[in-house]
């Protein structure tokens, strides 16, 4: 075919009815609205959610899920497009250890020595490795979807952050049922599961946001 | 990259289109496509790939541009957006190009010719020997090895499974081996 032919039957498609952007937004509330629905009807709020609600280590698991979750999604969202770096976005994702390495040092500073072990093990680490996951699969494909309009330039790197960022929105609303606080349980478990979600996505990205 | 002034225009151009007009559209295209066509022709040039490329590689970044083209934020710089899918787009066809193992007919020439001095299956007449197969076998000998088609579409043919279709396959080739074995002793 001779370009200029190309070039002639490509202007005749109508162009794209909605932006690249305003199309991952959508994602993106449509996955905090799958993993809260699957949240609240399968899994719940922990019973005393109002007492914990006042206690710092509580408050802090979101001080750490939420950033997490928007620097993530803000720097898939750059990478999906040709030409775009990670930007200002991956400082928010870069403060998300900071803070906890800060968080873990008071809890260790706060806590003595004999009871470290317990609060790091928790009640339930079982629970948060399978349950975040578990949250997070869903975003993690709309996302991936989504993302395939773009053009990510590394595709598994951009994989990569989304599945930050579904780890992230499920961690978030996980949070609300664990029963563990201790900054030193969500830096273990907590990371772990977002972590496995990252690898997750980087191989999704690698498999289908090839373009 | 560009000019900046060029790339101002190309962002209007596009800005249009995306908001349905495809008059400036085509012109968008049409503007681009000398641009496209210098740095994918520079690039084949120092990768020692063949100038026969260069438009291959042309058309694939205008149909990338075209498909992805609400991936560009319309309130940056288009210049940088265009950059990486024709990078993209080069590396694409290079890796293709390192399966496919492209060698100039030149480096090949001195053995082809060797090869024709020395006889051998190219001179024999094939019908005559494949006329030595059973039917059967005879029909996908000629569809897989002379006329080149897939395993698959020969079953679907014949109406094979295609694991029949290569046992066929393997069977008549060992037949044929034979027979030429018998032939040049």
């Amino acid at each position: 075919m001779r370009t200029e032919d190309l070039i002639d039957r490509l202007a005749l498609d109508p162009p794209p009815r909605f932006g690249f952007g305003t199309v991952f937004m959508a994602a993106t509330l449509l996955s905090i609205a799958v993993a809260g629905g699957i949240f609240l009807t399968v899994i719940g709020v922990r019973p005393d959610i109002g007492r914990a609600a006042e206690s710092a280590r509580f408050l802090f698991k979101f001080v750490a899920t939420m950033p997490l979750a928007l620097g993530a999604l803000g720097v898939a969202l750059r990478l999906s497009r040709p030409g775009m770096t990670a930007g200002g976005w991956q400082l928010v994702l870069g403060a998300v250890p900071v803070l906890l390495a800060i968080a873990v040092a008071l809890e260790l500073h706060q806590v003595p020595a004999n009871l470290w072990q317990s609060r790091l093990v928790g009640t339930n680490a079982g629970f948060c490795l399978i349950l975040i996951p578990l949250m997070a699969l869903g975003p993690l494909a709309l996302l991936i979807a989504v993302m395939r309009g773009g053009a990510p330039e590394r595709p598994a790197l951009a994989g990569g952050f989304a599945g930050l960022a579904a780890g992230g929105i499920a961690a978030t609303f996980y949070a609300m049922h664990c029963p563990d606080d201790s900054p030193l349980f969500v830096a273990a478990w907590y990371s772990a599961a977002i972590l496995v979600m990252g690898v997750a996505g980087c191989l999704a990205g690698r498999r289908f946001l090839r373009w | 990259m560009w000019d900046q002034g060029l790339e101002q225009e190309w962002a209007d151009l596009m800005r249009m289109a995306l908001a349905g007009d495809s008059a400036a559209y085509r012109q968008f295209l049409l503007c681009i496509t000398p641009h496209l066509r210098a740095m994918a022709r520079s690039r084949c040039r120092t990768l020692g790939a063949p100038d026969s490329e260069t438009e291959d590689i042309v058309q694939e970044v205008l149909l990338a541009i075209h498909l992805k083209r609400g991936s560009w934020d319309s309130s940056r710089p288009i210049g940088p957006w265009i950059g990486a899918i024709v990078r993209n787009k080069i590396i694409d066809a290079l890796r293709r190009r390192g399966r496919r193992t492209n060698v100039p007919i030149e480096d090949v020439m001195d053995t082809l010719a060797a090869e024709e001095q020395a006889g051998g299956l190219a001179q024999l007449d094939i019908d005559s020997h494949l006329a030595t197969l059973k039917g059967r076998q005879q029909d996908i000998v000629r569809s897989i090895s002379i006329n080149g088609d897939s395993i698959r579409e020969t079953a679907n043919r014949f109406e094979m499974t295609e694991g029949a279709v290569r046992v066929a396959l393997h069977r008549a080739l060992k037949s044929l081996a034979q027979l030429c074995r018998i032939q040049s002793t």
